[in-house]
């Protein structure tokens, strides 16, 4: 069929079956608006190009596929690259598509002109400039095949003005032909068999859970074989949800600010099995003090992750989707469930013991509201498979810490980039991809400012979200670290307090709340939950409050700051 | 340790860039890049050294620029009985008094005088990286005003091509 390279665009999206966009118009992207008016394509125009990208993300994470921006060229594109990066770190699929100047006046410092594929090449997955309209379909296909398999990442389509405005006959490839691509799903069964060999001879073995678990969707695989070994489970911030906070097997999180029993049982375990994690540093500390005398063994899709960071024994290199209904099959194949249990029941419960001697620190009895008990009250309140969404801060650590997860995709967090800003828009791309489902965004005073203009988005959608911000009027974590390590002196990390967040979120059109006491918390928790819209809570904590326990920067994992 | 790498990849702009980058970025060090078409048009050829701490350094890099999309294949001549070549051009000073010394260390080398004139001549050699370098150290004593190496190529020896190793 004849027809424009931007409505190719959209023919594009329509079959790879994407329901909707998030984006901001511009000079090199007016031809594809127009053709998103005439074919009535759903959109939600945000405030901020950088509210655009974490949307789409939010969205590709609630829902699992992949979410869809487009920026206009220059300072569009160069306003999605923190956004980018963030999906980047966590491995969430997306396609950013921007516009680009006019195929003539590349390279001549047009106006609007950047170079977002130089610019992007470091943080995407993959990303195409496309000069003439005839590669669009290919390019096209080819980026969202990327964007979704293997290992999942952002892709950038930078496509020219001129192709936007080219005629030409559409089609869209069936397939797609990269010899340079062809992502791992199956593995080596032997590698399988020789990881099952290993955990029989364990005596404390220890399971550690990442964000590939919940990418995957295969968190029931992951479950079976927990409640078949009867083994400990310690989870990465990206690998909460993957099993329930509550499940007497989950140890909570480890690393920085993991739980006691986490951490301790990474110093003691004699085998480490690492699914879908990248032992990053916030977890490792210092690599060679990590899991000192445990083998490791190391599952994961990337070859590219394996001894990246841990030099492991065994590795399985493969789709999770693959190799963990694979393990569960061996592992049954091989013993019976009280044979696997049994020879672990002792380390289990020294793992557990740890947890209850040190806990994590619970509210003293005050006036003042302690700002995880908020969090806790919030769970209370909600359904299980309600989603979870943060900023990133101390409230996100408490948010970790102190908030029961049970389903996978349930809490949606900037780990790898840690991104202050991130959590408005994701929340709304959250709630756009499960109108059903509640959404929560926990937020600090300090990042839920870099991106408010969102507040604008949110209302003008009429999106149910519930905002709580902890207002503590300190940049907390920056805080805490100045008042850890740096002598109190507090440079820079105050907010101190100006702003009034009810009357901010009241003039963007969002429903303004406010709670200082206990008292009050309870009353407005349920009516913001409650009321319809979006409602932003501002719950005022103490600004000295400290995310515990701690490993210090540079400590081993037994050397916690402990609190309570 | 030094290794050496053959990365066939598509034939597209910006590729060269993509793959420096990523070794750049991930903090290897290139010690010499040379890239250049193919028998097959699309595909382009690039032999890379770098050095490496230990072989699960080079994992690592191997790792990582197989993830990169136009990257077809990557093969490791380092330990492949292979042929491997540089050229070089220099200029060096040269009067009527040196000029027949010149002449015959540019023989024992092997290598070519492709350009003379009153003050200067231009030498060309083809060799292993070494040979190179020993030549440039004797030609020091005459004055070396420029030196142009292409950056190492390798091929393996034997009948079989790198992308069916
Ligand atoms: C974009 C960005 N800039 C700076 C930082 C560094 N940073 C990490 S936490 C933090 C303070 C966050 O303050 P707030 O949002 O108020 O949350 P709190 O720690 O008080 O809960 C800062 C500045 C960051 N993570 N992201």
């Amino acid at each position: 069929m004849k027809m424009l390279g931007a409505e190719a665009v959209i023919e594009c999206l329509k079959q790879e079956n994407v329901d909707v966009v998030f984006g901001y118009p511009g000079g090199c992207v007016l031809t594809l608006y127009d053709a998103l008016y005439k074919a009535d394509f759903p959109h939600i125009l945000t405030r901020h190009e950088q509210g655009a990208v974490h949307a789409a993300d939010g969205y590709a994470r609630a829902s699992g596929k992949v979410g869809v921006c487009i920026a206009t060229s220059g300072p569009g594109g160069t306003n999605l690259v923190t956004g980018i990066a963030t999906a980047y770190m966590d491995s969430i699929p997306l396609v950013a598509i921007t516009g680009q100047v006019g195929v003539p006046y590349i390279g001549k410092d047009a106006f609007q002109e950047a170079d977002i594929c130089g610019i992007t090449t470091p943080i995407t997955k993959h990303n195409y400039l496309v000069k003439k309209v005839q590669d669009l379909p290919r390019v096209m296909k080819e980026a969202f095949h990327i964007a979704r398999t293997g290992r999942p990442g952002p892709v950038v389509v930078d496509i020219s003005k001129d192709v936007f405005n080219a005629m030409f006959e559409f089609e869209y490839p069936k397939t797609v032909q990269m010899r340079g691509y062809s992502p791992t799903f199956a593995g080596n069964s032997a590698d399988v068999e020789a990881v099952v060999a290993a955990l029989q001879l364990a005596e404390k073995p220890l399971l550690f859970v990442g964000g590939g678990v919940c990418l995957s969707d295969t968190a029931d695989s992951f479950r079976e074989f927990v409640e078949l070994t009867g083994y400990p489970v310690i989870s990465s911030l990206m690998g909460l949800g993957s099993l329930p906070s509550s499940h007497p097997q989950s140890l909570g999180m480890v690393g920085m600010h993991g739980t006691y029993g986490a951490n301790m049982a990474t110093m003691e375990c004699d085998l480490l099995l690492g699914i879908g994690v990248r032992f990053d540093d916030r977890v490792t500390s210092l690599v060679k003090d990590f899991a000192p005398r445990a083998k490791i063994i190391h599952f994961d899709i990337d070859p590219a992750e394996v001894n990246k960071n841990v030099r492991t024994d065994l590795k399985v290199v493969a789709d999770l989707r693959w190799s963990l209904p694979l393990l569960c099959k061996l592992a049954t194949a091989t013993r019976e469930p009280n044979e696997w249990q049994s020879q672990v029941a002792p380390w289990l419960a020294q793992c557990q013991q740890w947890n209850r001697e040190n806990p994590l620190p619970s509210a003293v009895a005050s006036e003042r509201v302690a700002p995880h008990s908020v969090i806790e009250k919030v769970r209370t309140l909600l359904a299980d498979d309600a989603v979870i969404v943060t900023d990133v801060g101390q409230h996100q650590m408490w948010t970790a810490q102190y908030y029961d997860f049970v389903k996978p995709r349930s809490l949606l967090t900037s780990g790898g980039l840690g991104t202050m800003g991130y959590g408005l828009p994701a929340a709304m791309g959250a709630q756009i991809a499960q109108p059903d489902k509640t959404v929560v965004l926990f937020s600090g005073d300090g990042s839920i400012m870099m991106n408010c203009q969102e507040l604008a988005t949110v209302a003008d959608n009429g999106l149910p979200i519930t905002i709580i911000v902890l207002n503590n009027q300190v940049l907390g974590m920056v805080n805490q670290w100045q008042r850890m390590f740096y002598g109190k002196r507090y440079s820079h990390s105050s907010t101190h307090g100006g702003t009034d967040f009810v009357k901010l979120a009241e003039a963007m059109g969002v429903t303004g709340m406010r709670a200082a006491t206990l008292e009050e918390l309870d009353s407005v928790l349920q009516q913001a939950l409650t009321t319809e819209g979006p409602v932003l809570v501002e719950v005022m904590v103490p600004a000295t409050a400290d995310v515990l326990p701690m490993v210090p920067p540079g400590g081993r994992l037994d050397q916690m700051v402990l609190g309570g | 340790m030094k290794c050496t790498l053959a990365v066939l990849v598509e034939n597209r702009p910006g590729v060269l860039t993509h793959i420096s980058g990523l070794i750049s970025r991930r903090a290897f060090n290139i010690e010499s890049i040379a890239a250049s078409r193919t028998e097959e048009v699309n595909t382009t050829r690039i032999t890379i050294d770098v050095e490496v701490d230990d072989e699960l350094e080079l994992e690592q890099v191997v790792n990582q620029l197989s993830k990169l999309i136009d990257v077809i294949k990557i093969v490791n001549l380092t330990h492949v009985d292979s042929i491997q070549r540089e050229l070089a051009l220099i200029k060096v000073k040269a009067s009527n008094t040196n000029r027949s010394d010149l002449v015959d260390i540019v023989e024992i080398f092997r290598a070519r005088i492709v350009d003379v004139n009153r003050e200067t001549v231009v030498i060309e050699l083809t060799g292993e990286q070494s040979k190179i370098d020993a030549l440039c150290e004797v030609l020091v004593d005459f004055g070396i005003i420029e030196i142009v190496r292409t950056g190492k190529i390798a091929v393996s020896r034997g009948p079989v091509a790198a992308k069916e190793l």
